[in-house]
Formats: C-alpha cells, structure tokens, sequence
C-alpha cells in the first residue's frame, strides 16, 4: 500500500515488493491530540458508515437520475417534453405532465422513505457509543463509533458489539481466547473463537496499550470473510503472523469474554461486514422478460398508428381544395405545408395514443408483487412451529417464477435429510455392533437411514463446518433477520442424544475396563486394548467444546419474554441444557474451555445436547449444580454425535483447553491428555487428527477420524498381519454395508509416535504456521506426513433422517411434472438409497449409473443410454420410467462441450437424475447448462454453503434455514424452514402468483389498447387532428383511478383453483408451464381482443349519433362510460372468484366514476380549456338513449370473449376447469375422488400411464376418471364415481 | 439488542383473508348456466329493439340540400360565393302534415368542428364576460387575436370568427306566401346560456367592447347579433351560443329554431313551403354541403333506426346462442351442471 508505505520509510527498507499489498499501520496514541495533518493513519477512510443513497439537499436531483435509467420513464417524460412544443402539442402541456408526475413522485417517495430508514439506521449505529483509549486520561474513554480510526485500540466487554475491524492483542480471558458470535455477518449464531496474536505477550502481564509500539502489517481490506493475514513487527524486528483467528470483524458480538482489547485495522466501509454487505438482489422474471417483449410490439403498434395518424393528416389536407374557415392558419398567417403538417402529426398521435404504452403497468406489477407476497409470507401453513419461522421472501420480484418451474436442483443433507445425526452402527477391530435398540429408537417409519455428506465433498464439509448451529442453551433466540435457523428443535429431538448401547459392546468395554483401575491398567490396555482406544478417539478426535452454564448467562438477556425475572431466565435455561447430575466435578472456570481448532474454514461450531434433559427439570433451584450444567458445542450434528456416543460407553468428554482435553473412562478416573496439535479437517485430506500426549505414560498418540477411503489408504498395509487384513477387509465390508444402508461412516485409527520423531515434525509444522505465503499448503503437507503408517481402529455408521413428508413433496413434484435432480457431494450408494427413500426412484426404474474415468467409455456410455432411453419414452410404449445416477467425475466429462448436448439428452428422458461427489461449482455448472441449454426455469434449493453457487445460479434459488448455517438463506431469493413446503410454495402460491400475474399483466394490455384505441378511431372523424374527445382529466383518472384498483386487487386475490385441489392434484402445477400462463399468444389474443372491443365501444355510439348535434365532450363521456363498463365487465369475466373485496373495488370503481365525471362536469365550468365538459354528463344522463347505448355496447364487445370462454370451457375444458368442477362435487365425493386418483397415481403403472398421457399432449388430461365422466354423455356425477369405485374395488 | 419475543410472535395470523380463505362465488361458465342469462338478454333485447325501432318509425325528417352545386337548384347562383347578400329559395312541399313539433336544422358535412385547433382556438374568459380579456385575448385565439391594427377581436377565435351565418325563413305558400314563425329561444344548452357564457355587465351592452373589433369574418359585432331581441346579444346570443358547441363528427346538425308559432304548434299542415335563405357561408373550400332538416322528435331524440336493428340482431344472436348453449349442454355436460 503506497500510502501506508510512506510512514515507513524511515524504519523499513526490506522486501517492499510483497507490502504492495499491505497495509503498515501503527498506534495512533503517540500522536494523540496533534493536527490532523501528523496523523498517520490519516489516510484511511473513518467508521462512520453511510449506506443511504441520497443525501437531503440532493434528494430530487439524484432520485430522478435515478428514476430516469428506467427507459420506460424516460419515455414518458419524453412525451411530456414533447407536450410543450406548440407544433406538436395534444394536449395542454401541463396537464399532459400529471401523469408521470405522479409517478415519478410516487417511486421517489417510496425511495426517500426506504433512504430515510437506512439514514436513521445508519445515525444509530454511527452515534453508537465504544471504548477507545486515550493516552491523556491513560485510559478508555467513550466514543462513537463514528470517531473511531484505523490505529485506534478499542475496548470492548462480553455481550457488546464490536465497532471496528479489531486485531485481539489483549483478553481477559488467560488463554488469549475471545469468544464471538458471527450472526450479524453471516448468520451462524454459535461461538467462534478468536485468539490473541500468537507469540505476542500481552497476556501474562497487565496489557498496557501505550506500550503497544509494534507495526501492523495487514492486507488490504477485501471482503472475504474467512481470510485475513499480516503480521506484527515488534520493535526488536520479529515478526509475528497472524490470521482470520486473530481479527474481531466489526458488527459482531463479545460473548463469554469480560473483556477485549484490539487494534483497529479497518474502519467503515473497508470493514469485512460493509464490504460484504450488497444491496437487495434483483431478478428479472421471466413474465417480465416476456412482457418487455410485448412492450416492444405494443411500440411498433403505437408507431404505426401514429404514422397512419400522420399520413392520414396529410392525405386529409391534401384533399381540401383551399384553405376552409375551420382551419387555423399558423400564427405566421399561412398554413404550413401539408408534410410538415403531417409529421408534427406524427408527434402529436405518439402524445395522444402514448398511454398505448401502458404506464402504470409497471407500477402495478409492482404492487401486485407485493401484495402476493405478502400471502406468501403469511400463509399459516408455510410457516414452522419449532423454530417460529415463516417463509421469507428476500427477492421481491419473482414470486411468479415459482410457478413456472421444469427442474428443482436439490441438494440433500439438511434439504432432503434433516442433518440431525444418530449414532447407528459401529465395527470396531472388524466386530459389527448393530445397536439395534437404537435402531428401534428411529420410530418414524419407512426411514431407512442417511448419511451426512461431510466427508465426501470439499465445500460440503466447508460448509457443515462453518454451519450455524442452534445454542443449546434454548433461551437462546436468533434475531429475526437472520432467520430463525433452529431454535429449540435440536432438543426436541431425543433421538440425536439418545444412545442405546450395544449389549455386546458395552459387555466388552466394561470387561476390559475392569482391568483399567489405576494408572498401569490404563497403560497396559491402551497397548492390548483396541477399545478403548476407539472410544477414546471418538471423544477427543473432534473439535467439540464443553460448553458450561456461562454461555447460557451470556445468552441471558436473548431469552424470550415469556420468562419473566431473571432467576426464571436462567432457571429455564439450565432446565433445557442436558445436565449431569451425576457428576460432581467442579470446573474452576465458567468459561467454556475451547480448543485450538479453528481455522480458516473452521469458524462454526455445532451447539447440541448432552446428558439427561429430565433429571433437573423440576428443580427450583437453578443454581445447584450450576457447575455440572455441561452442553457439547460441535462444529457438525455427526461430532456431537460421536461424543454422545462415546459417553453412554462410559468416556466422557468433560473440558477442553487450546491445550488440553479432559477425559472421564468408564470407571470415573479421569485424565487429562496434553494436547500436541490438531490437523484440522480440510477439504483434500478430508480427515482429522489429534495428537496427544498420554497424562501419565507420556507417549504420544495420534487419533484420526476421516472419511473410509482417506483413512484406510493410510494403514501400514506392507505390515499388517493376516488377522490385521482381516479386521481391515472386514471393517471394510461393514464400511460398505453401511453406506448402502444410507449412513453415514466415518474411519477411526490411531498412530503412536515416537518423541524424536514428533520433535522433527514439529519443527516443520512451526514453520509452516510462521509462513505467510501459501501457508495452507504447507500446512497441508505436513499433516499429510504426519498422517500416514495408521492402526485401524474401527468405523462408525451415523443416520441422517429423511425430513418429515419428503417422499410426500417429490411425488407431488414429480407429478406436477418437475424434474428433480438431487446434487450431492455423498456418495452413489447413499445417495441412491435417498432416492429410494424419498420416491426420487422407484424400485421398478431403470437406473442407468455413469461412473467413469475415461471419457470414450463415458461417450459410449452416453450413447447407450441414449438409445436405451428413447426406446423406453417412445409414445405408446409402456416403457419403465429413467433415472439418472452420474458421479462427479463424469458429469465433468459429460458437461464437456462435445458431450453436453447427449448428456442433456439424456437428462430429458430422465425422470430424476443424481449427481454424486459433485462439488459446489459442480453443483453451480449443472443448474447452468440445464438453464441455457434447456431453457427451461431452475429452481435450486439447498440448506448449506456449498448450495449458495447453485442457488444463485438458479432462476430461483431457495434456501432452507436449517441447520448449517444462514449463507444459503442469504442468497436465496426465498427461504423456507423445511423441504416439505416446496410443495405448498410451488403448487399452490407458485401456481397463483403466475396465473394471477399473467392474467393481470394480459388484462393490462388489453385495457389500455381498448381505451387508447378509442382516440384513435377519432382520428378518423376529426381529420387526424389530435383531438381528444375525452376530457383530458377524465382521460388521465380513467387510467389511474377508475379502472386501476380492480386489477391489481385481481392480481393480488385472484383464486382460480382452491390451495387443497391443487395440493390434491399437482398436476395442475403443468398448466404454468404452457398456454395457461402468460404467452405471447395469449397477449396477441387480448390485443386482437381489444381492438375489436375498442371498433365496438366506438362505432355503436357513433352510429348512433351519427348526424345529430351531439356535441364532441358529450360523444366522448358516453364513450368514456361505455369503456368503463366494458373494461370492468372484461375484468369481470375473468375473475375466478368473487370475494367480498372483488365486489367492493369494482363497485366501488364504477361509483367512483359516476361521482368523479358528476363532480367534475357540475363544477368545471370552463376549468380546463379548451375541453368543456360542463354538464355534460348530467344532460347525457337524462337521455335514455345513453343507457341503451351503454347496454347495447358492453353485450356486443363483450359477447365473443363471454361466448368464447363459455365454449371453451364446456367443450374443451383446460385442466384448471376440470378442478374447478371437482371442487363443486360433495366435499365427500370430491376427497374420494382425489383420493382414487392418487392412489390410483401413486402405484407405478398409475403413475407412469399417466406420465405417458401428458406426453402425448392429450386434451384430457387432469385425470382419466374425469374424462370417462365426460364421456359418458349426460351421466350424473355420483354414478360416474361410484362406477369408477367399483373398478377400484 | 434483539427484541423479546414470543415464542410464536413470528405466526401469521391465521384468518380467512391472510390465508386467503374468504367466501367467495366462483361462477364456472359454461353452457348450462348461461343458457337462461341469454335467453333473457335476447328476449329484453328484442323487446328494445322493437319498441325503438317503433319509435324511430314515427319520427319525421325532412332533409333538404341547399348547398347549390347541382346546377338546377336555386342557390347554386350563390354557391360560388361571389355574390354579396345573396338569397336564394328552397321549395318544397309536404303530402301530410308534419307532426309534432317541428325542429329547424341547419346541417354542415365535412366540417370539422372537432379539428383540435379549432376547438382550441377561442378563449373562455372572454366568453364568460371577463373584460380584461377583452383588451388581451388568449394567446391560443391566434391568428384571430389583433387585427391587423392590433385591435383585440372579440369574440376571438377560429371558433368564434367561422360561426354560421347562414339565416333562414320559412313560408307556407298558401294564398301568397305566410311566414311560419320559427322560434329562437332556448336553443341552446341551459348550462351555456346561464352559467358557461356571461355578457359583460355594462348598459348598453355595446360599451363593453369599446376598443375591440369583430371577428373578421363576421358582419356584425357580437353586440349587435339579433336586432330584434335586445337580450339576444352578446356572448349570450342563442346561435352563437349553439356555433360554440363543438360538434362531435364531421357530418352533423345545429338546431336552428323550432317551429313553435300558434297556427304550427301541432306541425306543418300539408302544402308548399319556401325557405328563404341568405346564403352566406362557404363551404366549397372543403366540399361541404349544407343542409335544412326539419325534424320531430320523440323521448330517444331524432329518427335513429341503427339503435332498434342493432337491439334486435343482437337480441336474435342471443336467443340463437342459447339454443346453440342448449345443444352444447346437453351433449357436455358437466357433473356438478344440474
């Protein structure tokens, strides 16, 4: 950094090339008090933060430029300007601007309130108050946050939030740890520790900041949130480095820790929390895609009327022999030449006709949108009881996407599964022990078993790792914004604590055990006793941290106010931890005791449950055994679930330092293991260990925990024994079996090391830490030589449960013809057996598996299948219906360029498709291609960071608020807490926002043309002049006021198929995806539509006035009334159904216009030159003829439309229609009806005739019972049905 | 600091508006419902029809180009419009007596009183007897704003200087010729003539528009309009009052005057007729033709038979779909169509 290089100048001379990239940064104290000008850190921007996008001086100015990039705005101002020249004018210039004028206001008051709302936020967050030291007072004086600086050593105390970018220099806590939780940034509302910069001694003595002398060097400020590297020169020249593991980022919380001090790094905007912080994500629809291209069309119309207009004009002049007295001659005294007149005609049509370009639509697209999500988010069935949340809409502008989906991406661990882990099986020394109690425990039925993808996937892992997860502490409440991920429902769940031990199992741990009495049994089984050394490394392998009752004082003040004092608070707090009430150990701290583990990736930690949630629960007293209260942080649900697994054996996991872990064996001696190092999990290794030193032995073991295939290559096969094979090959077997069984496995071996040889290591391993440069990759290394010559300890098996109504939703989304693919980072097996599970495939499917290394066998593969795969969906065969498996290596081949035209292909037969092992880009790449190959709309759902690329890839992205954490929800464009409303929010919300909207948007068309067209057949009675007959106000009202509620409440309301019909029947859901929607067809439909509807409302009261005196405001209000009743009785046969809003708005509109023209035209005497609507409704009234013009008029240019839906719908029902008249049937009737159906669906030659059926695109084709009805001529409904039954039974 | 909150304070209120589960009526149309609703509306339709079509019967026009192009006609000596004052005779005579009241129409084709600069040209706050403008007429009067002396021309205007000039005079030719009375009052709109259009208050009249000249296409000034009737002057003058109301499409009527005198209250009586005309106003520049059409009329206003046929050929459609519904209806029906 040049500017920081500056100040440096004097001291440093050394190695400049690699500080281009740093920033130098020291203490502010030495310069306290003097100008601004000597300051050094003067350069950097200060920690005042303004997101508001206007300021209030430039408001108008800048909103209007904003407003102005919106072409369709610049459009109408255009015409308004345009107004103003005198040779083209249509109408009064001024009253010509009302228009967008009110729309232009209407935005910027929108906008002004949503920046005076951030302005506000900003304001309190800037005047927030923090501890900044001073070396006046020699001590921390409050401050804003605003006038914090880079320099700056801050202060901050448990619970309060950090102001600034910190480098930790000083904790209260001994060991330099500082615990913090990251919610604000990204969601995860657990503990992530942060640790004092190594090797800088400012914990053993008092931490004085004014002697805080070193140079900071840290990178420039970038937005990733897990990487942040420098270093710290002392002032005898050393060099301390320094990570993410060191920085407090601003916008977080203190927790657990009294007090912090640290260094300010980065301040403002340049903070790691502003710079990831990007405004509201903006989709463009596809509806709306479609529109702007019917907008196009509605221009070239409008053109060429205007140019008709024009020619018109000049056509009309020409034929006049000379110049007659009605003409106006020019204000030079002549007329101008008969083309110039007819090109300024040219622009006086484009001002008279441009509400041909319809205005408002935008306007009320928006509304609309709201209004549909707003039901959206209030539908009582979306929302989740367990963890209080609904769903959330974070993009405002696709609701209608949902409805019009072909391909669901999903991801499966905490999307399909619930990701709550049970300890199932395990083999140890190449015994099985099936704990079959505890798979008895599993009451829910037909859940055969998942697995957790943790160890197969790179970004999977990541992410499980860096996933939120719930506070065990159940007073712990997440802020509303950021979701509430989980609340209490990890407790809820017995299952996940609860383990039954293996009889066979806990026979043998405690027969061994009886010999460990004393130090040397300890020893001497440790050698012989391969047991207890797999429990062993299921209790210490992991990162999981004791957490005591001091994490649930911290949450304190977050419980809930149903709990009212705070001794109930805590109380109530301590009752949902899991307690030990038979433990009498005392731990000398409240602080929870931690352990080094975290890393760059590693930042999360999985809060969850220990020991007996019952035994205190009625205890009054909360503060006995406060020492006891004992609750398991884990950074994944399968961690948490080991320990608990290992303590129902008797090994307890009961403290962990940086340092140390504290192990409890079976029979209450308890040692305390010297921890040497971590090697912590990473994505290519895809393992752990843990190196320990034995407490009394003083040997030094290493445990490793990996996924099988990792940790298996690693034995030292050339010296395995037979019986060593043996056990090998057999745990390998089990491996096998229990990844078919769809759980989870995870490897376990240890390594004794000797002293000399972990010294040498040693040293490498230090200086990789110390390197700055491709630090991770020689910490890589040398974890990878460390973690080799392994003892196979044993293997378990863990069971991620499907999610309630799983199969439920995919059958309903198969049927409503979506295709669901499922892209995993699992493996093949588990992934299949999901599938099985959640009715992705059916037994009886062909599965075609493309597992490969070489891209000729993939082609070849490809090209079978292919074959294979037209033979079986060829019309008219009763061909099996396909499933996809692909691994990740393949899909990269298949994704290649010459072979993705087959692979999709393919895919299009298919039915569902799994891709295993895929990464994270993988995942992104596929939604990709399927999107722009196929061109079909996307919708990716997904729980985990490793979804986050694929849901924003997706043309819809949804993202469950489970338990891995809020990045998924954060760049999702919904949120929903479970898989299972997929269904309501597709099927029912999806298929209204889109057939509401289409509708709305097609209605809005026609309704301006049909009123836009009215002047323009004047045209032809007043020599292409420009005259408006229509009063311009009523001209503008009629737009805005009379005619625009009754739509947008159609748009926000409309009901055509009730939610359970379309639940009952998914099928419908296909009806988005053709006509039924929005097309351009049905767009050029309503514009035929509507100029046939405008010839009407024009040539009838024409022909009816035809040679009288009629004078032209009284034609134009009889036309005015006649389009109202027309465009609203239009409306009217649209509507699906009538609820009471629907009949006040459009009551309501005709008797606001009767009111309104009333009003006006008694009041406007002569208001409004040149148009003189004075009491010309009132003398219009009084004629009866304008009530049988009105009569006549609306039956005429409605009857087509009227007789056309009528036909259509008797002769040629759609499916919606067919629903519609299953929901008149008996509600009796109707529920067995749907239920045959679905019964009759549900079965595999059901559902796959069926799928057939639609691919032959019949005209029948809701359900064939309804089509027998109807063939059956004239037969009433209830024989039908029962006849149908009959068949059934 | 997060808020407290309930436990469930995130639920939506479960009623039947936000769960969108009001009551509704959800009309399906098809063929069986709408068999009655056609029935009806043909049925009332025909009945509307016919009455209107009764009713058009019986009303009389007398339509009577006066515009002189045929060589044969009286007036075609003044249709070149070369002859100053130039009267002219239209004859015509009647088998049976005209009934009713008779309306006394002056006709204008192809002239646009709905061109927009024509309606745009004239200014209201001189007409609503605003002296002020009298002395500085409205910018849109141009080019009949100032003469070429820069004398305001009041009224000013297109609108205001093309107006009608045309006058007529209708006789029965019985024994000699005897003048039918025509009857000028409350020709025009109530509205107009009492609100809309003021003269200016100054006694006489004539002072008002002191500095200001007339129109130039007019003859007289506005003060001065009807010589007979003093109140029929000014802004408030019953044919101007009548030319100032735009009319709506190229071909149309003005009302002239009705036919109200003692011996003509119940119609003309069968016999000859002339009507005097002092033909003045051009119409040859655009092809125009001028008409005189005398007319009764009846609660639906003039004789209009496009309003009855259309009643009952819509009507008749209707009666057709709704035997066409019943055939749709009873080959598809619908289960829950009882």
């Amino acid at each position: 950094m040049f500017i920081g290089a500056l100040f440096t100048t004097a001291k440093e001379t050394r190695s400049r090339e690699h500080e281009k990239d740093l920033r130098i940064l020291v203490s502010n104290l030495p310069y306290e008090g003097l100008p601004k000008t000597k300051q050094p850190n003067r350069y950097f921007p200060g920690n005042a933060v303004k997101t508001t996008k206007y300021s209030l001086w430039f408001f108008i100015p800048m909103n209007l430029y904003e407003q102005f990039h919106r072409f369709a705005n610049l459009y109408f101002v255009g015409l308004a300007v345009l107004n103003f020249v005198p040779a083209v004018e249509a109408f009064q210039p001024e009253v010509a601007i009302v228009p967008i004028c009110v729309m232009l206001a209407l935005t910027a008051l929108k906008d002004g309130w949503e920046d005076c709302r951030r302005f506000r936020s900003d304001r309190r967050i800037n005047h927030t108050s923090c501890r900044v030291y001073s070396r006046k007072v020699s001590g921390f004086v409050e401050r804003h946050w605003k006038d914090v600086r880079v320099g700056d050593l801050v202060e901050v105390a448990s619970n309060e939030i950090i102001p600034a970018d910190l480098l930790l220099l000083h904790t209260s806590d001994l060991n330099g740890v500082c615990h913090i939780e990251t919610a604000s940034l990204d969601g995860e509302t657990n503990l992530k520790r942060r640790l004092v910069v190594p090797g800088l001694n400012t914990q053993d003595s008092s931490f004085e900041p004014q002697n805080f002398h070193c140079t900071v060097a840290v990178e420039k400020p970038n937005d990733n949130l897990n990487q942040f590297k420098g270093y710290i020169e002392t002032s005898d020249m050393k060099r301390l480095g320094f990570g993410i593991d060191s920085l407090l980022p601003r916008g977080c919380t203190v927790r657990n820790t009294d007090l912090a001090t640290g260094f300010v790094v980065y301040t403002g905007h340049e903070t790691k929390s502003m710079m990831n912080k990007n405004g509201p994500q903006y989709k463009r629809s596809k509806l709306e895609c479609k529109m702007n291209i019917d907008v196009l069309f509605c221009v070239i119309l409008l053109f060429s009327m205007c140019l008709i207009g024009a020619l018109g004009h000049y056509v009309w002049l020409e034929s006049l022999p000379s110049v007659p007295l009605f003409l106006t001659p020019g204000s030079h005294g002549h007329m101008d030449s008969n083309p110039l007149s007819g090109l300024y005609m040219f622009f006086t049509m484009i001002i008279l006709l441009q509400i041909f370009i319809p205005i408002s639509l935008y306007v009320s697209i928006e509304m609309v949108k709201m209004g549909q999500i707003f039901f959206i988010t209030n539908d009582v069935d979306l929302y989740e009881e367990k963890t209080d949340s609904r769903v959330q809409c974070r993009a405002l502008n696709i609701p209608e996407d949902l409805g019009n989906i072909h391909y669901v991406f999903s991801d499966k661990t905490g999307t399909l599964t619930e990701n709550k882990m049970v300890f199932r099986r395990c083999s140890v020394t190449g015994t099985e022990y099936s704990h079959n109690e505890n798979g008895k425990s599993g009451k829910l039925p037909s859940r055969t078993g998942w697995t957790l993808e943790d160890d197969q996937e790179p970004e999977a892992v990541q992410q499980s790792q860096e996933g939120q997860q719930p506070h065990s502490g159940g007073g712990h409440h997440r802020n509303k914004e950021t979701g509430n991920a989980q609340g209490k429902a990890a407790f809820s769940s017995p299952l996940e604590t609860e383990v039954v031990p293996d009889r066979k199992l806990l026979q043998r741990v405690l027969a061994g055990g009886g010999d460990w009495d004393g130090c040397g049994g300890i020893r001497r089984c440790e050698a012989t006793d391969l047991y207890l050394d797999f429990f062993l490394a299921l209790t210490v392998c992991n990162t999981v941290v004791v957490s005591t009752a001091t994490t649930a004082r911290a949450q304190r003040q977050r419980v809930p106010s149903l709990f009212q004092s705070p001794g109930e608070v805590l109380q109530t707090a301590l009752q949902k931890m899991f307690v030990f009430s038979r433990l009498c150990h005392t731990l000398s701290s409240w602080q929870p005791m931690t352990e080094d583990l975290d890393t760059d990736h590693n930042s999360g930690c999985h809060h969850s449950a220990a020991g007996d949630q019952t035994s205190h629960r009625h205890q009054s007293t909360s503060e006995i055994d406060i020492s006891a209260q004992r609750c398991y942080v884990a950074e994944s649900p399968d961690e948490a679930a080991l320990v608990h697994a290992a303590k129902v054996y008797g090994f307890m996991l009961i403290a962990r330092t940086p340092n140390s872990v504290k192990v409890r064996l079976p029979h209450g001696v308890e040692l305390n293991y010297q921890v040497l190092d971590t090697l912590n999990f990473d994505p290519h290794r895809k393992r752990m260990s843990v190196v320990l030193r034995h407490p009394i032995s003083g040997e030094i073991v290493m445990y490793t925990k990996g996924a099988d295939y990792t940790v298996m290559d690693k034995l030292i096969w050339a010296c395995l024994n037979t019986a060593q094979k043996n056990v090998a090959a057999s745990t390998q077997r089990h491996l096998n079996w229990y990844a078919k069984e769809g759980l989870h496995t995870l490897c376990f071996a240890k390594k004794v090391l000797s002293e000399s040889a972990y010294k040498n290591w040693s040293l490498l391993r230090q200086e990789a830490l110390a390197a700055i440069d491709n630090r991770e990759e020689l910490l890589m290394e040398t974890a990878v030589n460390l973690e080799k010559q392994l003892t196979l300890l044993g293997a378990t098996g863990i069971e991620d449960r499907l999610q309630e109504c799983v199969p439920d939703t995919v059958m309903a989304l198969r049927e409503a013809g979506v295709r669901l693919w499922v892209l995993t980072g699992d493996k093949a097996e588990t992934a299949i057996n999901i599938a099985h599970a959640s009715r992705l495939l059916d037994q009886e499917d062909l599965v075609i598996h493309m597992n490969t290394d070489d891209k000729a066998v993939c082609k070849s593969i490809l090209d079978r299948s292919l074959e294979e795969g037209r033979r079986h969906t060829r019309p008219g065969y009763p061909g099996l219906s396909i499933g996809l498996v692909i691994d990740g290596h393949t899909l990269d081949m298949a994704l290649q360029s010459d072979l993705v035209d087959r692979f999709l292909e393919l895919a299009r037969l298919c039915r569902s498709v799994l891709c295993c092992r895929v990464t994270p880009l993988q995942k992104s790449t596929v939604v990709k291609v399927v999107r722009e190959r196929l061109k079909v709309m996307t919708l990716a759902v997904g729980d985990g960071a490793n979804d986050v690329n694929m849901i924003q890839a997706a043309d819809v992205g949804i993202g469950i608020s489970g338990q891995e954490g809020m990045q998924a929800v954060m760049a999702s464009d919904f949120s929903i807490s479970c898989f299972k409303h997929m269904k309501k929010l597709l099927l029912v919300h999806g298929h209204w926002c889109n057939s509401r909207l289409s509708n709305m948007a097609i209605y809005f068309f026609y309704k301006n043309v049909t009123y836009v067209n009215l002047l323009f057949w004047y045209q032809f009675f007043c020599g292409f002049s420009g005259t408006s007959m229509i009063d311009i106000w009523l001209l503008i009202f009629f737009n805005l006021f009379f005619t625009s509620t009754p739509p947008i409440m159609f748009g926000v309301m409309d009901r055509d198929v009730s939610a359970e019909t379309l639940l009952g029947l998914p099928e419908l859901y296909r009806t988005g995806h053709e006509s039924e929607g929005y097309s351009h067809f049905t767009f050029w439909i309503a514009m035929l539509d509507a100029f046939y509807q405008s010839l009407v409302c024009f040539f009838i009261p024409y022909l009816t006035y035809q040679g009288t005196d009629i004078d032209i405001y009284t034609f134009g209000s009889s036309m005015n009334t006649v389009s109202l009743f027309n465009i609203l009785l239009h409306l009217a046969i649209e509507i699906k159904s009538w609820t009471l809003v629907h009949w006040v708005t459009m009551l309501g509109s005709v008797a606001l216009y009767f009111t309104v023209t009333l009003v006006y035209s008694a009041t406007c005497i002569s208001c409004n030159p040149p148009s003189d609507p004075y009491w010309t409704t009132q003398q219009q009234m009084s004629e009866p003829i304008f009530y049988l013009v009105c009569v006549i008029t609306t039956v005429v240019a409605l009857l087509p439309r009227f007789t056309y839906r009528v036909l259509s719908n008797t002769l040629a029902p759609t499916p919606l229609i067919r629903a519609r008249h299953l929901e008149r049937l008996d509600p009796a009737i109707r529920e067995q009806w749907i239920k045959e159906w679905r019964g009759f669906r549900g079965g595999p030659q059901g559902g796959r005739s069926y799928q057939k059926q639609t691919q032959e695109q019949e005209p029948s084709r809701i359900t064939p019972t309804l089509s027998i009805t109807n063939n059956h001529l004239g037969t009433p409904t209830r024989s039908a049905v029962r006849h149908h039954h009959n068949v059934e039974l | 600091m997060p808020k407290k909150e309930l436990e469930t304070a995130n639920r939506p209120d479960n009623t039947a508006f936000t769960q969108q589960r009001l009551p509704a009526w959800q009309p399906i149309l098809s063929a069986g419902i709408v068999i009655p609703g056609f029935v009806l509306i043909g049925l009332a339709f025909i009945g509307i029809g016919v009455a209107l079509f009764l009713t058009s019967r019986n009303i009389t026009v007398l339509e009577m180009d006066y515009t002189g192009v045929e060589t044969t006609s009286d007036c075609y000596k003044c249709s070149a419009g070369t002859l100053p004052n130039c009267v002219c005779n239209l004859y015509f005579t009647l088998n049976e007596t005209f009934p009713g009241t008779v309306y006394f129409y002056y006709g204008l084709s192809n002239y646009f009183q709905s061109y927009r600069k024509f309606g745009a040209s004239r200014d209201d706050n001189q007409l609503s007897g605003d002296t002020y403008y009298f002395t500085s007429p409205l910018a849109v009067c141009t080019p009949y704003q100032y003469d070429v002396n820069n004398n305001p021309i009041v009224p000013c205007g297109i609108s205001a200087n093309s107006m009608f000039n045309d006058t007529f005079n209708l006789y029965q030719l019985v024994n000699g010729s005897k003048t039918v009375p025509l009857d000028g009052r409350g020709i025009a709109w109530w509205s107009d003539y009492n609100i809309k259009f003021r003269n200016p208050t100054s006694d006489p009249l004539r002072n008002a528009f002191n500095g200001t000249v007339k129109p130039p296409f007019w003859s007289k000034p506005v003060f001065e309009l009807d010589l007979t009737d003093k109140s029929n002057n000014g802004f408030l003058n019953q044919d101007f009052l009548v030319w100032m109301r735009r009319a709506a499409l190229p071909n149309f009527r003005k009302l002239y005057r009705r036919i109200t005198g003692p011996d003509y209250a119940s119609g003309l009586p069968p016999g000859n007729y002339t009507i005097e005309i002092a033909y003045n106003y051009p119409v040859m520049s655009f092809n125009g033709r001028k008409k005189v059409v005398l007319s009764n009329v009846s609660w639906m206003g003039g004789k209009n038979d496009f309003l009855g046929v259309a009643y009952l050929v819509v009507g008749s459609l209707c009666i057709v779909m709704s035997m066409v519904m019943l055939i749709v209806y009873a080959k598809f029906k619908f289960p829950d169509d009882v």
